[in-house]
């Protein structure tokens, strides 16, 4: 079994300790998109501004385990500041760093198929979720916020 | 301690597994017990030696193998001391008994805006049916509120049973522990012209069941909780109440003729029991009957009550204020389902780290959404004690939680 210093590393320890951009905005103007996992009751709401093609602010309520807190927590702030098509880009580069142990264990990898090439996007501190692909259980918790950002984009874009 | 638990343990294989070099501590019975070499060699000896279908075919092999299967139902009704044979039917699982309740009896006797009374523990088997039976039936669902130590408040239950055609209870909670007073309860919902309705999944793995001496009018439960196999399940009913009922499923078995224009129904039990039934697993579910009449139910409800106290004392005594354990404390009126919150951390990063020494238990909602709900948590850790898990368990138990300690030390 993996060690536990693979998931719980300290930068995601900060995140569940401080999130940032932790709170509500007013709806309108901002949109927001509700997500759950039924497995274990965790909940999130993402607010979204998006003016202009950028995100022009984002905020995260809800509540969850480490993983899931932290992972959104790092995602508000990778997010926020960025023009919608980066914050697509990076959800897709995420979800690609989270499902490479589901793709590996559902047989369907396709070798000779060239894997999207996500070296553009700058995952930063988000890079230490690299672990979770480990724990495959706690996959869900940590695209759970990314899940619920993508539908956030979807309606603020709509 | 009222088992040789050690001894108790050895008839468990998958206890002496080790994983990454560490044993297993499994913590996890309420969710699903493991299963006594018994009940695995019964389940293959009868796969080598006696398999066959059950009651249609009249050569010798299958003739053995509906004796054997039907002995399984004997050994059923003696263990829950039903008075009649035909009321004990074989269903999938408890779900699956109390679905059987609800959409037949439900449906036939109940109508537009009657009530049905619930309590505030009960697990989603308990709840989703009759939601599902609302939509058509437009029932009024009230609730027995709980206690602030997580028993029935029952204050108020005259005035909920008032009126209402069924109440339809836990035995035993299966995320508190809490132990209904079921006999008082069933006695109530008679006064009040209900039929009473009894979920008892968690109870029968652990205490001594008497579905006459607790009044009830159906009863559901599992074999799987039971050191028997997944699979199979029973529900219990009194005999007139299943004879005015109409059929549940419908298919092979379950009837006595079928023309073009219609059908008739077959006798009891296998009214209730279309199609082939789960028949190695009512063998093995035989033999986990008679492992724990060997053990005794009376010396594995001591037992529970002994590592119930001892857990609770001692995680209060070494976390204090850091634990908070739901549920009565007291033993009499609580098995060893043990749920806590511990110093703020979630319950998936605590079961997380409990893994790690492969400590085993639970961590979410335990299909009880509502409970959580009046628990204000959305989820809690829950260890589950059963007849092989001892002191030494309990204490690895709260080993590991120093190490959630450790790691989520802010």
């Amino acid at each position: 079994m993996p060690g536990l210093e693979d998931l719980y590393r300290e930068i995601i320890l900060d995140h569940y300790r401080s999130p940032r951009n932790r709170g509500t905005l007013e709806t309108p103007p901002a949109h927001m998109a509700k997500g759950h996992n039924p497995l274990c009751g965790d909940e999130i709401q993402v607010y979204l501004i998006v003016g202009d093609g950028y995100v022009e602010d984002v905020k995260i309520s809800g509540q969850g385990c480490s993983i899931s807190q932290s992972s959104a927590s790092m995602m508000s702030a990778a997010v926020k500041g960025k023009t919608v098509h980066e914050a697509r880009r990076m959800i897709d580069a995420f979800r690609s760093m989270m499902s490479v142990h589901e793709r590996a264990v559902a047989g369907n990898r396709i070798d000779h198929e060239e894997p999207d090439d996500y070296s553009d996007v700058k995952l930063g501190d988000l890079d230490a979720l690299r672990g979770v692909v480990k724990f495959p259980v706690r996959i869900k918790c940590a695209t759970l916020s990314w899940n619920t950002l993508t539908q956030a984009l979807e309606e603020a874009t709509a | 301690m009222s088992l040789d638990v050690a001894r108790l343990k050895k008839d468990f294989p998958v206890l002496e597994r080790e994983i990454d070099g560490k044993p297993l501590v499994y913590l996890d019975s309420a969710n699903s017990s493991q299963k006594p070499q018994q009940v695995i060699d019964a389940m293959s000896r009868f796969m080598e030696t006696s398999y066959g279908p059950v009651s249609r075919s009249a050569y010798q092999l299958a003739a053995n193998a509906t004796e054997l299967f039907e002995g399984a139902r004997q050994k059923v009704q003696r263990f829950i001391n039903a008075s009649k044979l035909e009321e004990v039917v074989f269903t999938k699982n408890a779900t699956e008994a109390l679905n059987t309740v609800i959409q037949s009896w439900g449906r036939a006797n109940l109508h537009d805006g009657d009530a049905v009374v619930l309590t505030q523990m009960e697990h989603h088997a308990n709840i989703v049916p009759w939601h599902i039976l609302s939509a058509e039936k437009h029932l009024e669902l009230r609730w027995v509120p709980l206690t602030d130590d997580g028993q029935l408040d029952l204050t108020h239950l005259d005035q909920l049973l008032d009126g209402a055609k069924a109440f339809s209870v836990t035995a035993m909670s299966n995320v508190l522990g809490t132990l209904t007073p079921i006999r008082l309860l069933t006695d109530a919902a008679r006064a009040a012209g209900a039929i009473s309705i009894v979920d008892g999944c968690q109870f029968v793995p652990h205490n001594v069941t008497d579905v006459q001496a607790m009044g009830a009018d159906f009863f559901a439960f599992s074999s799987h909780k039971m050191c028997g196999p997944s699979g199979i399940g029973v529900l219990w009913g009194r005999e007139q109440l299943l004879e005015a009922m109409p059929p549940f499923m419908g298919g092979g078995n379950m009837i006595s003729d079928v023309r073009l224009d219609g059908f008739d129904v077959a006798e009891l039990p296998a009214k209730f029991e279309a199609g082939t039934p789960p028949i190695t697993e009512a063998i093995g579910l035989g033999a986990a009957i008679d492992y724990l009449d060997e053990v005794g139910m009376d010396n594995v409800r001591r037992h529970e009550m002994d590592i119930a106290g001892y857990t609770i004392t001692m995680l209060k005594e070494r976390f204090g204020d850091d634990i908070t354990i739901y549920g009565p404390d007291n033993v009499e009126v609580r098995g060893a389902t043990i749920s806590f919150a511990f110093r703020g951390i979630h319950p998936h990063d605590i079961s997380q780290v409990l893994d790690q020494t492969n400590v085993c238990v639970r961590a979410g909602h335990h299909c009880a959404k509502p409970l959580m709900r009046i628990l204000d948590t959305p989820a809690t850790t829950r260890a589950s004690f059963y007849l092989y898990n001892d002191e030494s368990d309990a204490d690895a138990l709260a080993n590991a939680l120093d190490g959630a300690s450790d790691i989520f030390n802010f």
